[in-house]
């Protein structure tokens, strides 16, 4: 259940290793354009969402069924400006 | 008062002494200190007090040790208030406690030491069983209590440096009565819901008894079988708590906390523009090497290969160089073509160009002499042709 990376993480670390691979030039050419085609789109693809960012706050409760609610909690910071 | 001529049974005796001494402490407030301290499945809590020369026995109900904010540990000095309860079918008294507290903060440093101890000695603090901290969590858990400060506080930290994060709060009290239970109770639901990369533990300053449910066992044994990391903001700098102590990373407060797990998200998109650049960097220099490699050997095998073989490799690469060029940036290629200009420009006015085709250049003084009326005949005369010098007295 607990997830060991984030997605951030991940796309991150993929970013990491498409660099190394294409500096050591040890892989095909078919291979290298693949790779960089991915690092571009991935990279674009956490630009995007960095720049998108809003902050998303919900909160948990148990219910009396015991299963877990998740929901959005209203953002009092905000209208306390 | 008490008819002394009067044969009491047991019971009577009994029932006489109860009533007696029940009205006579209905309110009383005791000193001393506990041992033999037994919580009861039930959730009640039994006890002696002591001090040098005597003991005492007590009770205290489940509703009502409810409201008291620490678990007594034996050897603590607490002051109490309640009243005298007999128990007629055995003929003893004990007190029947209302309230408790610890005598004075020193006693909570001393529950605090034996509490340290005994679970560092079960190896709750080994380094080895802390988790490492996410990098770029995509979800953070708080717990902590939903109008505190301190949550407005790691709120507004996360929103100013990194706001693409999904918060997930789990409200619980913090302080007080069933605080340490409840915070309990929050990080298990953190645990069962499981959907977050990291979760802040955190309250903001106060007293010793304020911070007193991060000192007790039932928060600290909470925390260490999170399975995920846990991040403490306990009070101030100077605080430290069980809590820190099991948790994977303490911070010193709870802005601390939330700058620890959060990066800055300006640094991120500066890191990833870096990340771009450096991708056609290199797929540029992946490809020049490609390019070279490949001329050499068609210019080393080429009496060998059919040549069908080699148009075909030709044809790889550029095929190549064409999905390339379509995903290359277009200023790329204009600075290309600015250096080419550029270099052409500079071949074509190259002097060796001209002076092989018969002209040359004359000199006086180390002076280019480009018009008949700069020329002096009594200065000495250099003349440079294209094959080399020559040198005329004036």
């Amino acid at each position: 259940m607990v997830k060991s990376k984030s997605s951030f993480e991940k796309d991150f670390e993929r970013l990491e290793e498409i660099a190394l691979k294409l500096e050591s030039g040890d892989i095909t050419l078919e291979e290298s354009l693949k790779l960089f085609e991915e690092g571009v789109i991935i990279s674009k693809r956490l630009i995007e969402t960095l720049n998108q960012a809003e902050l998303k706050v919900n909160q948990l409760k148990r219910e009396l069924n015991g299963m877990i609610k998740k929901t959005k909690l209203e953002n009092n910071d905000e209208e306390e400006r | 008062m008490v008819d002394k001529t009067k044969i009491y049974s047991v019971s009577e005796i009994n029932r006489e002494i109860k009533i007696h001494l029940e009205s006579t402490f209905d309110n009383i407030t005791v000193v001393g200190e506990i041992s033999n301290f037994k919580a009861y499945q039930s959730g009640h809590w039994y006890f002696t007090l002591k001090d040098e020369n005597s003991q005492i026995s007590c009770v205290m109900w489940r509703g009502l040790n409810a409201f008291v904010f620490f678990t007594p540990q034996d050897g603590m000095k607490v002051i109490v208030t309640g009243r005298i309860n007999v128990y007629e079918p055995r003929g003893s008294y004990q007190i029947e406690i209302s309230t408790m507290k610890p005598l004075g903060v020193g006693e909570l440093q001393i529950a605090f030491e034996a509490l340290k101890r005994k679970l560092a000695a079960e190896g709750l603090f080994d380094e080895r069983f802390k988790k490492p901290i996410p990098k770029i969590p995509s979800s953070i858990g708080i717990v902590t209590s939903i109008d505190s400060a301190a949550l407005r506080d790691v709120l507004a930290v996360i929103r100013r440096r990194f706001p693409v994060v999904e918060i997930v709060l789990a409200h619980t009290s913090v302080q007080g009565e069933g605080a340490s239970q409840e915070i309990s109770n929050a990080l298990d639901l953190m645990n069962e819901y499981g959907e977050v990369d990291v979760i802040i533990l955190c309250r903001g300053g106060g007293s010793l008894e304020d911070l007193w449910a991060f000192n007790e066992e039932v928060t600290a044994r909470a925390i260490f079988r999170s399975k995920i990391p846990i991040v403490t903001g306990i009070g101030h700098e100077v605080d430290f708590t069980i809590a820190d102590f099991v948790a994977d990373l303490r911070a010193a407060t709870p802005t601390a906390a939330a700058e620890i797990v959060t990066p800055r998200i300006e640094q991120l998109i500066e890191q990833l523009s870096k990340y771009d650049d450096s991708l056609y960097k290199l797929i540029i220099d992946f490809l020049k090497r490609r390019k070279e490699n490949l001329i050499h050997q068609l210019r080393s095998y080429s009496f060998v290969l059919p040549e069908s073989l080699l148009n075909n490799n030709q044809q790889k690469f550029d095929f190549a160089i064409f999905r390339f060029n379509q995903s290359i940036q277009k200023f790329l290629n204009d600075k290309k073509q600015i250096l080419t200009k550029l270099s052409n420009t500079i071949n074509m006015s190259d002097p060796k160009l001209t002076l092989s085709k018969g002209f040359a250049i004359v000199r006086q003084n180390d002076k280019v002499i480009s018009r008949k009326t700069l020329f002096s005949k009594e200065y000495s005369t250099e003349i440079e042709f294209y094959d080399g010098k020559v040198k005329i007295n004036g």
